[in-house]
């Protein structure tokens, strides 16, 4: 039930980024100068924090997704649905450590000091 | 109906099977598969965004540099080739229209009343046919030489 809650909370979540993430792209039809310009505000530390939470949110969906379909598709599907939860929760936590580190380098060097 | 068998041999009232029910004042709803399709929709889109999106993310947050080296120059670089633009085209109309079915079924879920329905799904439809004519109109006609 709270996977299915989850599935709903990080949909909508990335549904309505798409919405501002095309828009900013869009900026690439009008000058260099004014895409740089809001592509610059992902590179603020605090926005590379949400964009982790973004990353996050994706990547969960994405996987509970897949789970989804083996539950609706593959005949074992519905008796090892927990242990699939349990599976994704692992695969995103190996995942999401390496991949926010990685994405937060730049912004913890920003922010404390060495460059 | 079952009453049948339970009355006396000699009895003179005639068995009465009863009409199955059946609702004059409400008219046979699903008459097509759409729903189906829908929920089929998902799935096979699902699969092909696992792809695009996790290796859009990639490539764009974490490989060499991630978001620190994306620019305008970056982007002209990519869709440079068509590859690229195939790529973000399709990942623009499948996540859109996977979006838009899903809060589609997140409105039907918790709207009470049928003009609020109506209205919202009036505003997400309007809202995604802008954003994937403004998405596509983009990557096709991206000018290079702008710079």
């Amino acid at each position: 039930m709270w996977s299915w809650v989850a599935h709903r909370i990080t949909g909508v979540l990335t549904f309505f980024f798409l919405f501002a993430h095309v828009l900013d792209t869009a900026l690439v039809r009008v000058s260099p100068e004014s895409y740089d310009k809001v592509i610059d505000t992902y590179k603020n530390p605090f926005v590379n924090l949400m964009e982790i939470g973004l990353v996050g949110a994706v990547l969960f969906h994405a996987l509970n997704g897949l789970r989804i379909i083996a539950i609706d598709f593959w005949s074992k599907g519905p008796r090892l649905q927990r242990q699939m939860l349990w599976l994704i929760v692992a695969v995103w936590v190996v995942v999401m450590v390496p991949g926010a580190f990685f994405m937060f380098k730049h912004s913890f060097e920003v922010l404390f000091g060495s460059k | 109906m079952t009453s049948v068998n339970h009355q006396p041999m000699h009895s003179t009232i005639p068995p009465v099977i009863e009409a199955p029910r059946s609702s004059p004042g409400r008219p046979r709803r699903g008459r097509t598969n759409t729903e189906l399709y829908a929920w089929m929709f998902m799935r096979i889109s699902g699969v092909v965004l696992v792809v695009l999106v996790l290796g859009h993310l990639f490539i764009m947050n974490i490989l060499d540099g991630g978001v620190q080296r994306i620019n305008w120059a970056f982007v002209a670089g990519r869709w440079a080739s068509p590859f690229w633009q195939v790529w973000d085209l399709l990942m623009l109309w499948l996540a859109m229209i996977h979006g838009t079915n899903g809060l589609r079924t997140i409105i039907n879920d918790y709207t009470r009343r049928d003009g609020t329905r109506l209205a919202l799904k009036g505003l997400l439809y309007t809202a995604t046919t802008i954003t994937i004519a403004l998405g596509t109109l983009v990557i096709f006609t991206f000018d290079p030489t702008l710079q």
